[in-house]
């Protein structure tokens, strides 16, 4: 018999969203660990932007969990050192004509009815709002609820908040099974001990599904593959998360080719970050010289002064993202003790607190702030796409 | 065998001489380069050690390592801030000026 435990919940994963249900968890008086087998925003947290974005979604249960996760945020700023970052820059969405700002115009209708703020902005406010923009755009949506965070930074304050409030973190040990007992999961296992709780949280993220596995279900996250290009330091020279209108396409799209958008940002220490493509190649960590081409030049044709700027590094990370483009949260019904917490895709920075809260409700038997059920785990997810990456 | 003295050099002792001499300016100041010599070779050699101020406080910065790695020699060459002035090589009639921070200021908006 294993002995009694005194954990409420071991959290896999130390990136941004295994922090947030760690944050909020250890706030509802649960007493939990938080494992991975590298360290805190190792994987797919650590190669993101900070993007905490509403302009992005169109009125849905993503919508809803952004809009929750946008007033958390702005609370976690205020209780959060400020080394997160945090910049409630806004956003600022540009249309290259007058087909594009009309379908804009309809997007953000939706947008405003599930309660965010979009402003109209003609040609000659885009300016204004942005001096360096491009001339001859036909005009955009203003999005003062965008904002963003330094990522890393963001997962480790998080995660130390919690510590100090009695969480344990536990970093480069790997899970290599769950312990299960009479089909409902009991703990970890690790190459050295056994981790017991009544609740094990998946916060593994891109490597979700493997945790699954584990334990005996399935969850077909898989990667999506993005660059970011980071500029040399510059003056602040954007002010808002600025992004062309096919961006939103790119993201909702299930396609599995080379898609890129720039969304292009200047950040508190200078360098300006250019992101994003999406491909679907597997977790290949080669350098794609074609993408990170085709990036700068939409960057550039955006913001005509970054042509003549130059690019320092690039890095890339590994969207984890399930087929219906919904993350995954809340008790699995088929593996009782198993929760999920993963599948945000791209948005996992901006989600990660209303994913926290979410948990911490589920764990602790609270009323949650938002009806769950779109995003059950058990929810039937239709063809899986290829090429799926072996997971490493 | 006895021992350089005084401030002989290595090129002293084997004899050398630059292929060639040229002028370039430095925040208005006319210096000589010699060919094959790197922009901090040359402003060393006049006795400049900062060339540059950095982004936060304005604290003089000037070669540190020497061999491009880092960074902290960067420098506006003929106009083009954040280059490594311990790379790049001088050339006749280059102007080269004090980098404030950035060098970009005027891209500030």
């Amino acid at each position: 018999m294993p002995k009694r435990s005194s954990l409420d919940a071991v959290i896999v994963g130390a990136g941004v969203v295994g922090a947030a249900c760690a944050y909020y968890a250890t706030r509802a008086g649960l007493r939990v660990a938080v494992i991975d087998r590298g360290s805190v925003a190792g994987g797919t947290t650590g190669a993101g932007e900070g993007n905490l974005l509403v302009s992005d979604k169109e009125a849905g249960p993503e919508l809803d969990l952004a809009l929750l996760s946008a007033g958390l945020w702005r609370e976690l700023a205020a209780a959060l050192p400020h080394e997160i970052e945090y910049e409630d820059k806004g956003g600022l969405v540009v249309a290259p004509d007058e087909a594009s700002l009309e379908a804009l115009r309809s997007f953000a209708k939706g947008q405003r009815a599930a309660g965010v703020t979009a402003v109209e902005a003609g040609a000659g406010d885009l300016r204004e709002l942005e001096p360096h923009l491009a001339p001859g755009l036909a005009g955009g949506f203003h999005y003062p609820q965008d904002a963003q965070v330094q990522p890393a930074q963001a997962a480790a304050r998080l995660l130390a908040a919690s510590a100090a409030e009695g969480a344990l973190v536990h970093l480069g040990e790997e899970v290599t099974g769950l312990v299960v007992e009479r089909g409902t999961v009991r703990g970890v296992r690790t190459r050295t001990r056994e981790l017991l709780a009544p609740a094990v949280v998946n916060a593994a993220g891109t490597w979700g599904g493997r945790i699954a596995e584990l334990a005996g279900t399935t969850l077909p996250v898989l990667p999506r593959r993005g660059f970011v290009l980071v500029t040399e330091p510059l003056p602040r020279v954007v002010r808002h998360k600025v992004y062309a209108a096919d961006y939103i396409a790119d993201v909702a799209s299930g396609s599995a080719a080379l898609q890129s958008s720039a969304v292009v940002e200047g950040t508190p220490s200078g360098p300006v970050l250019i992101g994003a493509t999406r491909e679907r190649v597997g977790f290949d960590r080669s350098l794609s010289v074609a993408a990170l081409r085709r990036l700068a030049s939409q960057a550039a044709a955006l913001f005509p002064v970054l042509a003549d700027v130059r690019v320092l590094r690039t890095y890339h990370g590994f969207r984890p993202y399930l087929p219906d483009h919904l993350p995954a949260i809340g008790p699995d019904p088929r593996v009782p003790g198993l929760l999920h917490a993963c599948g945000h895709e791209g948005a996992g920075i901006g989600l990660a607190p209303a994913t926290g809260v979410l948990i911490a409700a589920a764990l602790s038997g609270a009323e949650p702030p938002l009806d769950p059920a779109p995003f059950k785990p058990d929810r039937p997810f239709g063809r899986e796409p290829g090429p799926q990456g072996q997971q490493p | 065998m006895s021992r350089p003295t005084g401030d002989r050099s290595p090129r002293d002792l084997v004899g050398g001489a630059p292929r060639e001499r040229y002028a370039l300016r430095f925040d208005g100041r006319e210096l000589t380069a010699e060919s094959g010599q790197s922009i901090a070779a040359v402003l060393w050699s006049a006795g400049i050690l900062a060339w540059r101020t950095t982004r936060d406080g304005g604290a003089p910065r000037g070669a540190f390592c020497g061999i491009g790695s880092c960074y902290d020699c960067l420098v506006t060459v003929n106009g083009r801030p954040n280059q490594r002035a311990c790379l790049v090589p001088a050339r006749a009639g280059d102007t080269v000026t004090t980098q404030e921070g950035t060098g970009r200021a005027d891209l500030a908006v």
